[in-house]
């Protein structure tokens, strides 16, 4: 797909035609205006509260440039005045697609300082439910990407899925949405009698509807039209931006982080060969566009199912919360720890004088980083096809802004 | 119905020409009435039935569209008001008659209040060249289809007039996507229906569908392959084009929500936003009342040859078969078209584009082209 240096009608046009008398010609006596248009904050396509300010020529997108912040809410500033465990449910909020993931990303970070031991049932469950929510966040990005294309029926579908994931997790603690469940030193109950068995049920049946999806949204032939070929992001943009997650995978770059920086149990899952890690490969365009992001999400689903099941297998009775004390006093020091959100590498960087209280608590969102490319890839589209990439990023605003 | 008004008044027919609603004035009028009062009458007779016919069409489809939304979602959609929710859309017409009349403020007033009006009242026009039964019409233009095709075209302005006026960015894109689209689809639309007329004989649909008459009222359908192999491809194309004129998905670029908002309609509200509602449930409708018309036989179907067959042609049981084939074709294509927007995708503007200029009129064409020659050299040999 062609970028800016294609077509810039505005210039093209204003500096006329030489002739070879010298003089220039303006073949086009009629000059257009580009129009800027702000999509967002309201708008049903930015996937909550973000702001796009498009430069259009007619329906060419000229320019694009993203405006962040109408969600900010200091998440990192209270974690540098609350309490350790106080600040978990804050973790919740900021990806609250997949609030398992980011309880997990920050529990690790705080464990890491404090260097103790998770009873291994505990390390089960939070896989369990990490990768359950992978799935849940991955409905939403494929669904609501759908709708962005047009298509609003898969969407419903992906929800009735997500409707039963969101039970299950209502189940094991309460909350369907923002769930502080994965706690420092563990997870906070165990699971339900039962639960377990639910969970496999739930993945036989998902099985069965992720075949639904993928006939339905990404064999699509309006689908796959309006999603090759757009939006294109070749390997060097992609290390060069700093993708992280499917988008990095969406244009065939090896790199996972349960893999290549192995945490919790994934080492030992990935031995066992339980899961493998869809690369795109540019199977209906180019390598890299939208519909390869796209699929990478579809593809991991299953692969997330794969791990569940893996966990579902091996798990035994035991503790499911290390002996930790109710006030935390966090050893000196300080711990980066990045794990694989459903968005990419969500990083928790904390930092410890040995209080109740962090110094620092810094925050990567893979969002947030995963946004900066859409600047790039918008000029020369459609403003249909600045939709669609948008809707590929896969952004959450909460996280973003943070 | 009105067939029982076999004229006692030959002179005054003559004089105003044929109208099912004047003929049955004529049959009833008392002698201190003038004569000049029949026309008048019959006209906003006519009106009326016209307006309460759309307004129980758009009602119904928007009922059915919810529940074929719902029920294809895996949800049940309205359930509570009436009966599995049938007296949903009465509460939606009262919801949206009490609500604020909002006007812009950058808006240019007149052409804003205009356009929802012109919307609504050229598909009125449209109507009125549609015969309900045999004998049961505004108004037999021997030129019918004409009418209806020069009148939904003209919705088209009232469209382009909102998105202007509403002086709004999202509502301007919408407007000149309604235009292109439009004016892409009009010509397709438009020469694909050439081959039904072309075989019929007929711009007049009352004719076009007595002209499908026989074989227990299915068999003689144009659509088939023994009346003319280019009609099922000319149906096709038909179709399609259809979608387009109505906005419908997966060609609703016009009010297109995930990347305009609402297109031309995102600054109205009220009333005025359910004119253009019901201009589009009109309008497909109609369309698809115009396709069983040219494709698929019209009034004619088993129903309405054993009603014939019963009780004699034009009779009172005959045309109310009629009236209920006709609208039951109509609602099959739009149940039709309802799946189509529950199961697909939208396009772009660029293949909406190409598809109409590149690959459905000369499509269209080829079609004529076929049938033309079908009809002059093959059909002779065993009609």
């Amino acid at each position: 797909m062609s970028t800016t240096d294609t077509y810039e009608p505005s210039i093209a046009q204003s500096k006329g035609e030489l002739l070879d008398s010298g003089e220039r010609e303006y073949m086009l006596d009629v000059r257009t205006q580009d129009m800027e248009v702000n999509m967002g904050p309201q708008h049903p396509a930015t996937h909550g509260v973000m702001r796009v300010l498009i430069r259009c020529d007619g329906e060419l997108v000229t320019g694009a440039q993203p405006h962040l912040g109408y969600l900010h809410r200091c998440a990192e500033k209270i974690g540098e005045n609350v309490e350790w465990l106080q600040y978990l449910p804050y973790t919740d909020r900021y990806d609250y697609l997949a609030a398992m993931n980011n309880n997990l990303g920050y529990s690790m970070a705080v464990e890491a300082l404090m260097g103790i031991e998770i009873p291994r049932r505990a390390m089960m469950l939070r896989t369990i439910c990490a990768e359950l929510n992978r799935i849940g966040s991955h409905l939403i990005a494929i669904g609501t990407y759908g709708l962005d294309i047009g298509a609003i029926t898969p969407f419903l579908y992906m929800f009735r899925e997500r409707e039963w994931m969101m039970a299950l997790f209502e189940k094991i603690c309460g909350a369907r949405l923002t769930y502080s469940y994965i706690r420092i030193g563990g997870v906070f109950n165990d699971a339900p009698p039962g639960w377990l068995s639910e969970v496999e049920a739930f993945c036989d049946t998902f099985e069965v509807k992720w075949k639904e999806y993928y006939d339905l949204l990404m064999q699509n032939h309006i689908f796959v039209q309006r999603t090759a070929n757009i939006g294109v992001i070749s390997r060097e943009m992609a290390l060069d931006f700093g993708l992280t997650g499917p988008m990095l995978r969406g244009s065939n770059i090896d790199w996972d982080l349960r893999r290549d920086t192995p945490y919790e149990l994934y080492d030992e899952i990935w031995k066992d060969k339980a899961f493998e890690i869809p690369l795109a490969s540019g199977e209906k365009g180019t390598l890299g566009d939208t519909w390869d992001r796209a699929w990478v999400r579809v593809m991991e689903m299953m692969e997330s199912i794969k791990i569940v099941r893996w966990c579902l297998d091996k798990v035994e009775p035991g503790p499911i919360i290390a002996e930790i004390p109710k006030t935390l006093r966090i050893p000196p020091g300080e711990a980066y720890v990045g794990i694989e959100n459903p968005r990419g590498e969500l990083g928790h960087y904390v930092v410890s004088d040995g209080g109740k209280i962090a110094v620092r608590c810094r925050v990567r969102g893979p969002s947030f980083a995963n946004l900066a490319v859409l600047e790039e890839l918008m000029p020369g589209t459609l403003l249909a096809d600045a939709i669609a990439i948008i809707g590929s990023t896969d952004i959450v605003v909460g996280e973003t802004d943070r | 119905m009105l067939s029982v008004a076999q004229s006692t008044e030959s002179g005054l027919k003559e004089s105003f020409g044929t109208n099912a609603v004047q003929d049955f004035l004529i049959g009833i009028k008392p002698e201190f009435v003038p004569a000049w009062a029949i026309p008048l009458t019959a006209i906003g007779v006519g009106m009326g039935i016209v307006l309460a016919i759309v307004a129980l069409l758009t009602m119904f489809s928007t009922w059915l569209e919810r529940k074929v939304s719902g029920h294809i979602q895996c949800r049940y959609g309205p359930m509570r008001v009436g009966w599995h929710g049938w007296l949903q859309p009465l509460a939606d017409g009262v919801k949206l008659l009490l609500k604020e009349d909002l006007v812009p403020l950058g808006a240019d007033r007149v052409l804003f209040v205009m356009a929802p009006a012109l919307v609504l009242a050229s598909l009125l026009g449209a109507m009125a060249a549609f015969p309900l039964t045999g004998a049961f019409y505004f108004a037999n233009f021997e030129l019918g289809i004409f009418m209806i095709l020069a009148m939904t075209s003209t919705t088209t302005i009232g469209v382009v007039m909102a998105g202007w006026s509403s002086n709004s960015k999202w509502s301007l894109y919408g407007a000149m996507r309604e235009a292109a689209q439009v004016v892409a689809y009009e010509i397709p639309l438009g020469i694909s229906l050439l081959v039904p007329i072309m075989v019929a004989g007929s711009f007049n649909l009352i004719e076009v569908s007595n002209g499908q008459g026989g074989g227990f009222g299915i068999f003689n359908w144009y659509i088939w392959p023994w009346v003319n192999p280019f009609m099922l491809p000319a149906f096709l194309l038909f179709f399609v084009a259809i979608l387009a004129e109505t906005k419908r998905a997966p060609f609703d670029l016009p009010e297109a929500e995930s990347e305009l908002v609402a297109g031309f309609m995102t600054e109205y509200s009220g009333i005025r936003w359910s004119f253009f509602f019901m201009e589009e449930y009109a309008a497909m409708f109609l369309y698809c009342a115009v396709g069983s018309f040219f494709f698929f036989g019209g009034f004619e179907s088993p129903l309405s040859s054993l009603a014939e067959g019963m009780a004699g042609t034009g009779s009172v049981l005959h045309q109310l078969a009629q009236g209920a084939t006709i609208i039951l074709k109509g609602f099959a294509g739009i149940f039709l078209m309802m799946w189509l927007r529950w199961t697909l995708p939208r396009v772009r503007i660029d293949q909406v584009m190409t598809m109409g200029y590149k690959y459905l009129t000369p499509l269209a064409l080829v079609c004529v082209l076929g049938a033309g020659v079908w009809e002059a050299l093959i059909a002779p040999l065993w009609r």
